[in-house]
């Protein structure tokens, strides 16, 4: 008699603790010392938080095991996921400082939605149980939703968020269903199977080693499911119309999150399910997974092509750039593996800085988004339009910039697991982004600055400058020289393993 | 330290590009700074090499993991032997020599740290690319010297034919880079590297036609760069450069790639058998008379020292070609110092007389400027092959090695070129500097200034004594260069005397011709004379033998007329045609496509639907439920 009351150890979900507890603190402290002040000390302590997040992640590498009664695995992949989450979560945080600033937004609650987003994104990377993919999904979703919305006064603001949380709650339904699937078919929604000696617990990964293959055929389906549940999240084709709407409305360093950071824990999800786990059933996931990434990656470049607004161009290029990092999936080997952990921390930094800039030149309460605004601004602030133009190049993998190197090593991966046809529509969707990469380019250079536009860099902040320096140098050191990451990747490919 | 060789006029030169304009007259200073410590590390990894016994004078240095693609991997590795230590000292020696020079010809022009800035640059690709252990890292200095010669050659681009000669080295030197582009894509799809040492391994496997093939198409680049027929035509243009720069890229060390490419190679080049060093030779020893029958002929006194240039590049094709690899390098060292100096003693004369270039308007100018008319002379009789300066060492020894081959006519056209060369530089000789004095009017003769002396007065002994790097029976040169090249077959005993005696003996003919015919007063009725008897040979010699032209005729013309069906036929109308055609379309279905986002909730929410629905039944159909 008795429970079973699971073991507790806390070195597996130490990053997450550390930032819900920063997130808790900064809510309290800024409770305490309540209205007014410049509130340095809240992205000081964010910064801390995340610092100590990263410390800790650092510490895992290395390990392999299930912790907290199989719910989380505590690996290497888990591990480059969660500092690659909390380096992204970095940037924002400085960038978001100077942003909220410069628009009288309050922000005492930004950067505790912030962190409690992150802790949720990084319990994905781990989640070795559907249901603990769930919880995570929800806990950074809520997060966002409310960020998404931040700019109170706003209506597209709003309407966003509101659309955003609507199909949101709508795909979890369908993640929701996959998972009962799951659980019909195997009696638990476990992925790995118990680690516990004599404990017998079925999970997938065990149940596809021990059923007989016909069997099967309630977890195809639940994995049709999942990718729809997952490929919400990375705006996967025909998943992806909320994109351009809540990437709009966001205020633009919530966008580069978004794009950067949701994207990462979404797909690193799928990786762990699709490419280590349900790997045996590849031959039935594949063609889905084909489908969705042709679907996205011809999408989101074509669609991007009429864009007048900068954040909502932005917006279909990060679909289809979800649709690049899909055939490093489709691969299933480890380079795919590696090359889609790269892809997605390469892409996430750039994005990053390209959104960075937008929050700069946008101005108070984001008025001047559209290409059009951008006329000219070579002549009046080179530097910006500079970094601008490394990023939107490194996005449309122009070589010498870190976007080359990414779309390269999951081609490559792609091309070596014998699907050469898929690197073929994949390059051809991105000489058709390159188009609308390279029209903002000319707009920014080769046209004269609207008369009396008003100074491009009013009222900005050193950090934001700073943090789009740091990715901008990113983006051609890594360009230029990669197999240091590269390398960090191809280690990353190291799942949990009852076997090692 | 070898990256320091690289690093440190690269450095310069970066530094010069962004900061030079600022700093004006400092920047010389910083650029000769930067080559002057490259040389000294230079001169350290020698004395280290020195210390180590002769095989395990090779390393490889790993700088840099640079492409790895599909098993190929052009790591930037830095190969540091006996050859490219050689090629560095070289490089930066003369290099260091002509910086400093430089401080005083360039004086007072608008885009002075501009100059010094290409300079850098040239002496940085330069070294990478006599450094590189890969083809592909190698690639790179060469079309970076390329890139810089261009620059140089077009420095003063406001004059048009500056600009035009510019554009001809580039275009030319690019049709040598095409062959020499194919040779590495050979040797990488046969081979399976590009690093030089496994190439070079790996050599015999090729097999014969596809080693001589290999080698070949090399070869083809190195005319190119070194200037041998049929690719020669760019040099005379060149020298519209600035005078130093004629001297380092365009004489001393640019066109010698070519040259340390056939001998870097020479495994590659003898796998094949003869037929690939055959071609070599005879293409050197043409070359070498072809162009000194041309400078015999000119009155520029800087093309005649191109077309000595590319004479003597000849000879040192002709001693790799008889498999006198160090040997060819030992000319190759000699040349540099004494090619350098003339061109600097030309620079100086140039200087002096206001840029004046025609020998028929000079005379008498070594009382006039005795430094640099002691220094020129010392280079004139140094490629004149006059014993003991330092031409005469290294001039008999490929005609020795070449005699010793066997190879009888190879070693009678030079011969044949050594008795030209002589003539020629004789009859520039006499014509500049001696007999009576004779400047354009108006102009004041000053001697050379004093950087620009310290420059000539040290090249000047490096001619007189260079040949003592590798005297007969002491070989210093040869026995350093052994364990890379290892060692050429010479003849010994009476056979060599009798060969240095001929040799000698022409090149005193050579002189004694130039004398009766320039120097001594009935010289003009002789030339006369003389010119009556063939007036067609003179013409067609004075004419450049209408090269330029049948060049012009039989490749520019069809060439630029197929351009112009490509630019505005078939890319105007069939290719922009289908790009703009492309747009279209896919802005049309772009335009469509955004009514699908609506910006209603319920029909994102029913697409999403669509899709589950569709994967839903796709995933049933495919368990068969």
């Amino acid at each position: 008699m008795g429970l079973n009351t699971p073991e507790i150890e806390l070195l597996g979900i130490a990053p997450e603790i550390a930032l819900v507890v920063g997130a808790l603190f900064i809510l309290i402290v800024d409770a305490i010392i309540g209205e007014g002040g410049n509130k340095w000390h809240l992205w000081i302590l964010s910064t801390i938080a995340l610092g100590v997040s990263i410390f800790l992640a650092v510490q895992a590498w290395g390990s392999n095991e299930l912790q907290m009664g199989d719910m989380i695995a505590v690996d290497g992949f888990a591990a480059f996921v969660k500092i690659t989450l909390a380096v992204f979560a970095l940037l924002t945080v400085w960038l978001s400082r100077s942003y909220l600033h410069r628009d009288g937004i309050e922000e005492s609650e930004f950067y505790g939605l912030l962190l409690f987003a992150v802790a949720g994104m990084m319990l994905m990377a781990s989640a070795a149980d559907l249901i603990m993919v769930f919880l995570a999904l929800e806990t950074f979703s809520l997060a966002l939703y409310v960020l998404v919305g931040f700019r109170r006064t706003s209506l597209t603001g709003q309407e966003s968020a509101m659309k955003y949380f609507l199909l949101g709650a709508f795909s979890s339904t369908f993640l929701l269903l996959g998972i009962a699937f799951v659980y019909g078919a195997i009696g638990s929604t476990q992925m790995y199977g118990s680690s516990a000696a004599g404990a017998g617990a079925q999970g997938i990964a065990t149940a596809l080693v021990s059923l007989p293959a016909g069997e099967f055929t309630l977890l195809v389906i639940a994995t049709g499911l999942l990718v729809v549940g997952l490929g919400f999240k990375v705006a996967a084709v025909p998943f992806h119309m909320w994109t351009p709407d809540a990437y709009q409305g966001a205020p633009s360093p919530v966008t580069g999150f978004m794009a950067a950071a949701t994207k990462l824990a979404g797909f690193a999800a799928l990786i762990r399910l699709l490419d280590a786990i349900l790997f045996p059933l590849r031959g039935d996931w594949r063609p889905l997974v084909i489908g969705i990434a042709v679907l996205t990656m011809v999408v989101g470049s074509v669609l991007a092509v009429v864009q007048e607004d900068l954040k909502r161009l932005l917006a279909y290029s990060s679909i289809a750039h979800a649709g690049f990092v899909f055939t490093g999936i489709i691969a299933s080997n480890d380079r795919g593996v590696s090359g889609s952990l790269f892809y997605l921390a390469t892409y996430g930094i750039t994005v990053l800085g390209a959104f960075a800039v937008i929050a700069v030149l946008g101005g108070r309460d984001e008025r001047r988004t559209t290409v059009d605004d951008f006329r000219g601004l070579f002549y009046e602030s080179p530097l910006l339009a500079g970094a601008l133009t490394l990023f939107l190049l490194s996005l449309a993998g122009v070589p010498a910039t870190v976007g080359f190197v990414g779309k390269l090593v999951v081609f490559g991966a792609a091309v070596e697991a014998g699907y050469s046809w898929l690197v073929v529509v994949g390059v051809l969707a991105s000489a058709v982004a390159a188009f609308f990469y390279l029209k903002v380019l000319v707009v920014m250079y080769m046209q004269e600055r609207q008369e009396g536009a008003e100074p491009a860099t009013s009222g900005y902040g050193g950090l934001a400058t700073g943090v789009i320096g740091l990715a901008a140098l990113a983006t051609v050191a890594l360009g230029l020289y990669w197999s240091p990451l590269i390398d960090f990747a191809e280690r990353a490919t190291f799942f949990f393993s009852a076997g090692g | 330290m070898a990256a320091a060789v690289i690093a440190l006029p690269l450095a310069g030169a970066a530094f010069l590009l962004f900061f030079g304009k600022r700093m004006s007259k400092a920047s010389a200073y910083i650029a000769s700074g930067a080559i002057a410590l490259s040389f000294l590390s230079g001169l350290i990894l020698f004395f280290r090499m020195l210390g180590e016994p002769g095989e395990e004078r090779s390393f490889v240095m790993k700088v840099y993991d640079w492409v790895n693609v599909g098993g190929i991997h052009g790591n930037g590795e830095l190969l540091l032997d006996p050859l490219s230590i050689v090629m560095v000292l070289v490089v930066t020696g003369v290099g260091t020599l002509i910086h400093v020079y430089s401080i005083g010809y360039m004086e007072g022009d608008p885009r002075y740290s501009r100059f010094f800035a290409y300079l850098n640059l040239f002496c940085a690709a330069m070294l990478i690319l006599v450094l590189a252990d890969n083809l592909l890292l190698l690639f790179v200095g060469w079309e970076g010297v390329g890139l810089c010669s261009y620059l140089l050659i077009g420095f003063w681009f406001e004059r048009e034919v500056a600009a035009g000669a510019a554009k001809k080295a580039f275009i030319v030197n690019r049709i040598g880079d095409f062959s020499f582009l194919l040779g590495i894509f050979l040797i990488a799809d046969e081979i399976g590297s590009l690093s030089v040492t496994e190439i070079n391994a790996g050599a015999a496997t090729m097999g014969t036609t596809l080693a001589t093939v290999g080698a070949l198409l090399l070869f083809g680049g190195a005319t190119g760069k070194s200037a041998q027929i049929p690719l020669y035509v760019w040099l005379p243009d060149a020298m519209e450069g600035p005078t130093p720069v004629s001297a380092l890229i365009h004489a001393a060390t640019m066109v010698t790639a070519g040259v340390y490419v056939v001998v870097r190679f020479s495994p590659l080049f003898v796998a094949g058998g003869t037929t690939a060093l055959t071609v070599v030779a005879w293409i050197g020893a043409l070359t070498a008379l072809w162009a000194a029958l041309m400078a015999a002929f000119e009155y520029d006194i800087k093309r005649v020292l191109a077309y000595s240039t590319i004479s003597q590049l000849g000879y040192m094709f002709i001693a790799s070609g008889v498999a006198g690899y160090s040997i060819g390098i030992f000319h190759l060292v000699t040349h540099a110092f004494f090619k350098a100096l003339l061109f600097l003693g030309a620079g100086a004369v140039m200087h002096a007389l206001a840029g004046e270039t025609d020998m028929r308007k000079m005379g008498g100018l070594r009382r006039a400027m005795p430094v640099v008319g002691l220094t020129f002379a010392a280079g004139w009789l140094a490629i004149s092959g006059i014993f003991p300066f330092a031409g005469f060492w290294s001039k008999d020894a490929i005609l020795a090695v070449a005699w010793e081959q066997g190879e009888y006519a190879l070693w009678a056209l030079g011969l044949l070129t050594a008795a030209l060369t002589a003539f020629y530089m004789s009859r520039m000789y006499f014509r500049v500097f001696e007999g009576d004095l004779e400047v354009p009017e108006g102009i004041h003769v000053h001697d050379a200034p004093r950087t620009m002396a310290v420059a000539l007065v040290s090249l000047g002994a490096l001619s007189v004594v260079g040949g003592f790097f590798n005297l007969p029976g002491v070989l210093t040169l040869e026995h350093f260069l052994a364990p890379v090249l290892g060692e050429p077959e010479v003849p010994h005993g009476v056979i060599a005397w009798a060969l240095a005696g001929a040799a000698l003996v022409v090149a005193f003919a050579g002189i004694f011709v130039a004398r009766a015919l320039y120097l001594q007063p009935e010289g003009d009725a002789r030339r006369e004379r003389l010119e009556k008897t063939a007036p067609w040979f003179v013409g067609a010699a004075r004419s450049k033998f209408y090269v330029d032209e049948f060049y012009g005729r039989a490749i520019v013309a069809p060439g630029k007329a197929f351009a112009g069906f490509c630019a505005d036929i078939f890319d105007k109308r069939v290719l922009d045609g289908l790009v703009n055609g492309v747009a279209w379309v896919v802005n049309g279905v772009s335009s469509k496509g955004r009514h699908v986002q609506t910006g209603y909730v319920r029909n994102y929410a029913v697409i999403f639907l669509l899709g589950v629905v569709v994967i839903a039944s796709f995933m049933f159909l495919r368990v068969g439920v």
